[in-house]
C-alpha cells in the first residue's frame, strides 16, 4: 500500500509562538529550546551558533534553525539506537534567528561523540524559514575532528564545498556555522 | 538490521523556488541536493508525544484564555497521522499555530490591522493515540492580507508541524479549508503540484462534529513510511 505524502508548505513568518514560545516571550511552554544539555549530561560543553544568509548576503531574521544529535558518547536518544543514550540529553534543540541582536543562532550543548566507526562527530539539522516550501537539511561538522578527512558523508560532496559542512572554533569552546542560501559558498544540502 | 524510510515524493512537493511566492528567490538552494544514504543519524529522531501535551494543550480555546472565552467558529480538528506505507503512526506529536478568528496573529511581526483577541493565543499541541489519531479543538482562523502582491491574501489555515517517527519524516505544513476562495488565488498554495494540493484542504464532517458546539473537520497526515527491506545495521 501507497499512499502519498502530505505535501510540505512553508512554516511562514510567525511560527515563533507555536515552535518556539519561551525564546520568544509568548505565555506557552516550549518543548526545546537553544540549551541542550541539562548540567548533569556528560560531556564537553560546546556553543554553536551562526547566521542565515540569503542569496543578497542578508541576515535572515525568521529562519528557525533545528538540531538533532547524539550523546557525548556517540548514542540516540531513540529506540533505533539500542545503546540508549545518556538519561537526560534529549539531543533536540531548536532556535528561531530573530531574538539575538545579531540574528544569530545559538545552541548550548555537549559535543555529538561518533555515532560508528565511520562517521565523524556531526549535528543534523533541519533549516526552514518564511520562503521555503520545504525543510532543507543540512550537518555540522566540527573542524578540529581528524576523523572529518575519511568520513563518508563528507566525501559524497565536492571537495570545494566540504567547507560549508564545517564548524569553526572561535575561541571558548564557541564554534561558528553560518548557512548560505544561495552564493559562491552555498552550504550543501541533502535529499535525505 | 535497521529500517529506513521511504524516499520524500518530489513530485508532490512543492519547488524550493516557485517565484510567484516572491520570499523564495533569495531562500531556495540553488545547487542540486546531495543525497545521503541515511544512517543512524536519519533514522533516529527527537521522539516527542502524549508527555509534552499537558493542561488545555489541545484546546486552543481555552489555554490563552484571561478573562472569557475567546471569538470566533469553535472547530475541532481530526484526523489520523500515517506512514505512506498505510500504517497509523502512536504516540506522534504534533504541534500547531494559527491566526485568530479575525485574521490576526499574536506574533509581533504581525502587523495586520485586525483585532487581537486577548483570550486567544493560537498555538496549542496534541499528540495521536494508539491508532493514529489526533484531535484538537480551536477557531476557525480568518483569512489576512499580506504583502507578496497586490491585493494578496492568504486562505483560512492551520500550521501544522511533525516530527514523526525519525529526523527523516519531518514535516511542516499547513492545513486549509474546503470552498476557500482564496486558494486557486494563493501562490503558497499552488506551489503545490495539482496532483497532491487537494491533500492540504481538509473535509467538513458531520461525524466529528460535536452537536451544539463545535464543527469538525478531518485532515489526514501522511509521512515517509517504513522501507520494507531494512539497511544493514
Amino acid at each position: 500500500m501507497t499512499l502519498r505524502q502530505t505535501p510540505s508548505q512553508t512554516v511562514g513568518p510567525y511560527f515563533a509562538y507555536g515552535l518556539s514560545p519561551e525564546q520568544y516571550g509568548y505565555d506557552f511552554a516550549s518543548i526545546a529550546g537553544g540549551d541542550m544539555a541539562p548540567a548533569e549530561v556528560e560531556g564537553q560543553r560546546i556553543r554553536v551558533e551562526g547566521r542565515v544568509f540569503d542569496g543578497a548576503g542578508a541576515v535572515v531574521p525568521d529562519a528557525l534553525v533545528e538540531i538533532w544529535q547524539a550523546d557525548a558518547q556517540g548514542r540516540y536518544a531513540h529506540p533505533s539506537d539500542p545503546r540508549g543514550s545518556n538519561a537526560s540529553f534529549k539531543g533536540f534543540g531548536r532556535f528561531g534567528t530573530g531574538t539575538d541582536k545579531q540574528n544569530r543562532f545559538i545552541f548550548d550543548t555537549v559535543k555529538p561523540g561518533a555515532i560508528d566507526a565511520g562517521q565523524a562527530p556531526h549535528l543534523n539539522v533541519v533549516l526552514t524559514m518564511r520562503g521555503m516550501l520545504l525543510h532543507a537539511f543540512t550537518r555540522i561538522y566540527f573542524a578540529d575532528e581528524a576523523s572529518n578527512a575519511t568520513d563518508p558523508v563528507l566525501h559524497l560532496v565536492p571537495e570545494d564545498r566540504r567547507h560549508t559542512l564545517i564548524a569553526q572554533p572561535i575561541g571558548g569552546n564557541v564554534y561558528r556555522f553560518d548557512i548560505q542560501m544561495q552564493g559562491a559558498h552555498e552550504t550543501v544540502f541533502f535529499d535525505v | 538490521m535497521t529500517e529506513t524510510y521511504r524516499a520524500r515524493d518530489w513530485a508532490g512537493q512543492p519547488a524550493y523556488l516557485s517565484p510567484d511566492y516572491k520570499s523564495t528567490p533569495l531562500r531556495s538552494p540553488t545547487r542540486p541536493l546531495i543525497a545521503l544514504p541515511q544512517s543512524l543519524s536519519e533514522i533516529t529522531g527527537p521522539v516527542f508525544g502524549a508527555e509534552v501535551v499537558t493542561g488545555d494543550d489541545a484546546d486552543l480555546t481555552r489555554n490563552g484564555r484571561r478573562n472569557g472565552e475567546p471569538l470566533g467558529e469553535r472547530i475541532v480538528v481530526t484526523g489520523r497521522v500515517l506512514g505512506d506505507d498505510g500504517k497509523p503512526l502512536p504516540n506522534t506529536l504534533l504541534e500547531v499555530w494559527q491566526a485568530n478568528a479575525c485574521g490576526r496573529y499574536v506574533h509581533k511581526a504581525d502587523q495586520h490591522d485586525a483585532p487581537l483577541d486577548p483570550n486567544f493565543l493560537g498555538s496549542g499541541r496534541c499528540a495521536t493515540d494508539s491508532n493514529g489519531v489526533y484531535k484538537f479543538m480551536t477557531v476557525k482562523p480568518g483569512a489576512y492580507p499580506w504583502g507578496n502582491h497586490h491585493n494578496a491574501w492568504r486562505p483560512q489555515h492551520i500550521h501544522f508541524s511533525l516530527f514523526g517517527p525519525s529526523f527523516a519524516t519531518r514535516l511542516v505544513t499547513q492545513m486549509y479549508f474546503p470552498g476557500d476562495p482564496l486558494l486557486p488565488l494563493d501562490p503558497i498554495f499552488l506551489a503545490t503540484p495539482a496532483a497532491t494540493r487537494n491533500l492540504l484542504i481538509a473535509a467538513f464532517t458531520l461525524d466529528a462534529t460535536e452537536p451544539g458546539y463545535a464543527l469538525g473537520y478531518r485532515f489526514d497526515i501522511v509521512l515517509r513510511g517504513r522501507n520494507a527491506t531494512p539497511m544493514e545495521a
